[in-house]
């Protein structure tokens, strides 16, 4: 039963065709199978299959469904990023360095998707330790961006976006620690949330910036994203920064949305550090567009200014890089991961298993956080750029004084060709200039399909629109996201040619 | 020229809790290697610490003891260097913000060839949590080393001293009161061959009189006081050696040898590592209130000084007795006991003190493994207050008791050390010695005070010791005048 009606239905359709005996998980799990088989090759979004564990997790959701005990997202296969660790799978993080890795745990994130009875269909190409923005770093090869194979996906989460756009799951996880799900989706055009931090536990869940770092869904809708955050966030007693707080039902909100003006109050603050110089024109239209029509939706918008943005990206390469050199000293070649086949002694073992293990970005990030947080540069470093992270949330808690939601584009342009910035570390590092002070402040953030941009002689590209909310203000956003998705029909577009 | 040495001391204390500092894995000394070591302790990908809870109580309780300053936030910093026994390739440590802040200590000083007994404050700089390393196994497996990573993570309280102290004496004594001091309240077992109690001890010296501190010289690892007294006085006269030679003094790590008695150089302090100390993102900040205070406090034994206070009060004893008797938990709960049972207070300390320590230390047993109970030591005090037995025969008795012959009454008995108080028996004795002395009776008419003692010790040996010698006295006394 592979049909368009299967891999375009929302997770709650495929949970009622599963409830309804319409089809069984066994059934549907194969069908997204035979399509990864026929795309994967191309498209290179998973990196490690293990169809003997996937379609057992099938036949035990069927049983669970037969037994009346299912969950809404019981039965449904999704994809899931190489970051997490998952017990008996291939956990590589993108890198040669883990390339042999077999996680002998499961993450938090992955415990949880088992517990509701998900299946789970591979693990999802990524930058190399997530350190990216077009998963061109990562030791398994670039991944096509699936509405242009000339162009990237975006990153880190590149496989898990590609995953999602080509509709090679129902849905996927991803992580995002300075745009990470929010920059590929809106180059491949679907939707993705970077919930606050600390609400997703980060246990299992190999570090990049451990003070940035945050697991969020990535799926065609807003409403698909809040079913999954039903399931992925909650304490967890076993990361000390994951928040102790009730649950949530995140699609609480979503059938209360009404009338003609289902957002009349919602105050939008358009920050216009967001659309000032460096934005794409044809980007800066479409979110132009998408604001204007959020305001026939009842919204009223407010001029706002987050005066430090344009320090997000220097503070950004000095913290992240800082605590990544730290994380990152694990990977020794001593305990498991890539060792080096010969070496004289101790140190040569270390500087050949690090030297072979690591791509060039992972060292030269290892490099730039040893170096600041070096004696004699760490105050002007470090400490200055921890200085500055507060003045960053602070602009974001004086903003949302003013406005209840900030809106803006979520990357400065659509989907760049593969190869083109790969020379060019710092254009590259800006293709996250819009989503990294909220990592900073610790916000939520998020991305929802908007349109498309068509620049001349290109196919028409995807461009997201960002939302970004106050802390735990998750729900109004998947509230405001989907409000949107009621009335526009840009988040089920799908790329040609691959039905 | 007159040199004076200068001594701090950096100790780390294993604390006692039932698992590691950042995981849930087992504490437990001497399991096979890696049986103790979880997913946190190897350092899996993705793998967070969390923080032990009882590892910041025993932070707490020292702080409490040591009357010093307890932070109500601090911070857990990643010390960053490479070596295979630190999994993480950090050691999760405290550094700009520790846990416990200045304290101090009072120790005693024992009399030495060129000085008295006294005491001397030391001050604690601070107290700071962190975690232990694993070790390298060298030699296990032919040509190759080991990693056994079952100490990884095991919660450490690095415990640093001001510079205050003078003499190797002084180290040893303050070493010996913090060991006393971490066991008595009872966040540390105080096993020096386990490691659970390592000192580093900084040695420098500089012309007596000056102020500038001299450089200084890092000895690690010290695991026991003979060790450590040994090392000071060969590092300081080394140093002192050295420069009046006209050398200098290289900053320095170096680890002392027991076989030679000598201290060498491991690594000069210029090819330190940069350990690039910054927050740990992974843990909040340790918050303690005054009610985790109060709470902790709350569940404390009385400390050592207030103990002292409390015998010199309650007790009558003098600062030295009562120093000495809360110098171990064990001998003051020993002490307690004895008076508890009914024993006056100042021969239990004299008894606990003396022949009771001096046994213990002949035999090599800790006062908690005494086979003379303190209600045995009590009732045998007790027959010497009732004159049922005179001291000397107390003695016997005591050995007696330590060969488990029987209960003190019974050993009396069977050896028939019963003191004679029959007034009537001892004049009959006194003047049989009086008969058979007519020379020394004379002497003493004559004004000789020592022929007296000679009477009385002929009256004793007539009595074969057991007649009760105030009597005697008392009898001779009113016999010759």
């Amino acid at each position: 039963m592979i049909n368009s009606s299967l891999i375009n239905s929302s997770l709650t359709q495929l949970s009622q065709m599963l409830a309804s005996k319409q089809i069984s998980s066994v059934e549907m799990t194969q069908s997204f199978l035979v399509r990864i088989q026929q795309y994967n090759p191309t498209i290179n979004a998973y990196i490690a299959l293990d169809e003997e564990k996937t379609m057992a997790q099938a036949a035990a959701a069927d049983a669970r469904i037969a037994a009346g005990n299912a969950e809404p997202l019981t039965g449904i296969p999704f994809a899931q990023k190489d970051i997490f660790c998952a017990k008996g799978w291939k956990t590589t993080c993108g890198s040669k360095m883990l390339a042999n890795f077999v996680a002998p745990y499961d993450a938090h994130v992955i415990s949880q998707f088992d517990a509701a009875g998900a299946v789970n269909l591979g693990k999802t190409n990524m930058d190399e330790f997530a350190m990216g923005s077009s998963n061109e770093t990562s030791y398994f090869g670039g991944v096509k961006n699936p509405w242009d194979f000339d162009r990237v996906p975006g990153g880190s989460s590149g496989g898990s976006a590609a995953a999602v756009a080509a509709r090679l799951c129902a849905a996927a996880t991803g992580t995002d620690t300075g745009g990470s799900i929010r920059q590929p989706a809106s180059l491949c055009g679907f939707t993705g949330l970077k919930p606050t931090y600390g609400l997703v536990s980060r246990y299992g869940m190999i570090a990049f910036a451990s003070s940035l770092d945050q697991a969020g869904p990535m799926a065609k809708s807003a409403e698909d994203c809040a079913l999954m955050m039903n399931v992925m966030a909650g304490f967890d007693a076993r990361d000390s920064t994951s928040l102790d707080r009730p649950k949530e039902d995140y699609t609480r909100g979503l059938n209360a949305l009404s009338g003609d003006q289902p957002l009349k109050g919602l105050r939008i603050g358009l920050p216009k550090e967001y659309f000032a110089e460096g934005l794409d024109a044809n980007v800066a239209k479409v979110v132009q567009d998408a604001i204007a029509e959020y305001r026939k939706l009842g919204a009223e918008t407010v001029d706002i200014s987050l005066p430090n943005s344009q320090l997000s990206i220097p503070v950004y390469y000095v913290l992240a890089p800082a605590e990544a050199s730290s994380n990152l000293s694990r990977y020794d070649g001593v305990r498991y991961g890539h060792r080096a086949a010969e070496y004289d002694d101790l140190m040569d073992m270390y500087m050949k298993s690090r030297a072979e293990g690591f791509g060039a970005e992972v060292k030269r990030r290892i490099l730039i956080g040893t170096y600041v947080l070096s004696a004699g540069y760490y105050d002007a470093y470090y400490l200055k750029a921890q200085q500055i992270r507060r003045l960053i949330a602070q602009d974001f808690t004086e903003a949302f004084k003013q406005c209840d939601i900030i809106m803006g584009p979520t990357a400065p342009s659509t989907a760049f060709k593969a190869g083109e910035k790969a020379d060019d570390p710092v254009a590259m590092y800006l293709q996250d200039v819009y989503t990294i002070a909220t990592n900073l402040a610790g916000l939520p953030g998020m991305s929802i399909p908007a349109g498309f941009a068509t620049n001349s002689g290109d196919k028409a590209l995807p461009v997201g629109l960002q939302i970004i909310g106050n802390y735990f203000d998750e729900a109004r956003m998947l509230d405001v996201a989907h409000a949107y998705q009621l009335t526009t029909d840009w988040h089920t577009q799908m790329p040609a040619g691959l039905e | 020229m007159e040199w004076e040495v200068v001594i701090g001391l950096e100790t780390h204390t294993q604390l006692k809790t039932n698992t590691k500092i950042f995981s849930g894995a087992s504490t437990t000394y001497g399991a096979e290697p890696n049986t103790q070591a979880c997913e946190v302790s190897i350092a899996l990908p993705g793998v967070l610490p969390v923080l032990n809870k009882q590892a910041v109580e025993c932070a707490i309780q020292f702080g409490l003891a040591i009357d010093a300053d307890i932070a109500p936030r601090s911070v857990f910093a990643r010390k960053n260097y490479f070596y295979p026994d630190l999994p993480k390739g950090y050691q999760i440590s405290q550094y700009e913000l520790p846990v416990v802040g200045k304290g101090k200590l009072t120790i005693q000083v024992p009399a030495g060839k060129h000085n008295d007994a006294y005491e001397k404050t030391i001050h604690i700089t601070r107290a700071h949590l962190e975690e232990d390393a694993g070790k390298s196994v060298h030699g296990a497996v032919e040509g190759m080393s080991g990693i056994d990573l079952n100490r990884a993570g095991t919660p450490l309280l690095e415990i640093v001293t001001e510079p205050d102290m003078r003499s190797a004496a002084e180290a040893v004594a303050y070493a010996k009161k913090l060991h006393e001091l971490v066991q008595w309240i009872g966040i540390c077992d105080g096993n020096m061959q386990e490691g659970s109690f390592r000192c580093d001890v900084n040695v420098s010296v500089r012309p007596k009189g000056t102020e500038k501190l001299g450089t200084r010289r890092e000895i690690k690892n010290l695991n026991s006081f003979k060790f450590m007294q040994q090392a000071i006085e060969y590092e300081t006269q080394w140093q002192i050696d050295t420069l009046e030679d006209g050398g200098k003094i290289q900053q320095a790590t170096v680890l002392f040898n027991p076989d030679t008695g000598e201290t060498r150089a491991m690594r000069s302090k210029e090819e330190a590592n940069d350990y690039r100390y910054f927050p740990d993102p992974d843990l909040l900040p340790l918050i303690v209130t005054e009610e985790d205070k109060a709470r902790v406090k709350a569940t404390m034994p009385e400390l050592p000084e207030a103990m002292k206070a409390r015998f010199e009060a309650d007790y009558g004893l003098s600062a030295y007795d009562a120093a000495a008797l809360t110098a171990s938990r064990d001998m003051a709960d020993y002490f307690v006991a004895a008076v508890q049972s009914g024993a006056e207070a100042k021969p239990a300390a004299n008894w606990v003190m003396g022949t009771l320590s001096a046994k213990l230390n002949a035999e090599e047993k800790a006062i908690a493994d005494s086979p003379v109970s303190a209600q045995q030591l009590a009732q045998l005090l007790k027959r010497i207050q009732d004159n049922t037995i005179s001291n000397n025969a107390a003695k016997q008795v005591f050995e007696a008791l330590w060969l488990a012959e029987g209960e003190v009454d019974e050993i009396i008995a069977s050896k028939g050390l019963k003191q004679e108080s029959d007034s009537g028996a001892i004049e009959a004795i006194i003047d049989g010695v009086l008969a058979a002395n007519p020379a020394m009776v004379e002497e003493f008419k004559a004004g000789k005070e020592k022929a007296f003692n000679a009477l009385v010790g002929q009256a004793m040996k007539a009595s074969k010791g057991k007649a009760n010698p105030a009597q005697v006295n008392e009898i001779l006394k009113k016999k010759l005048t």
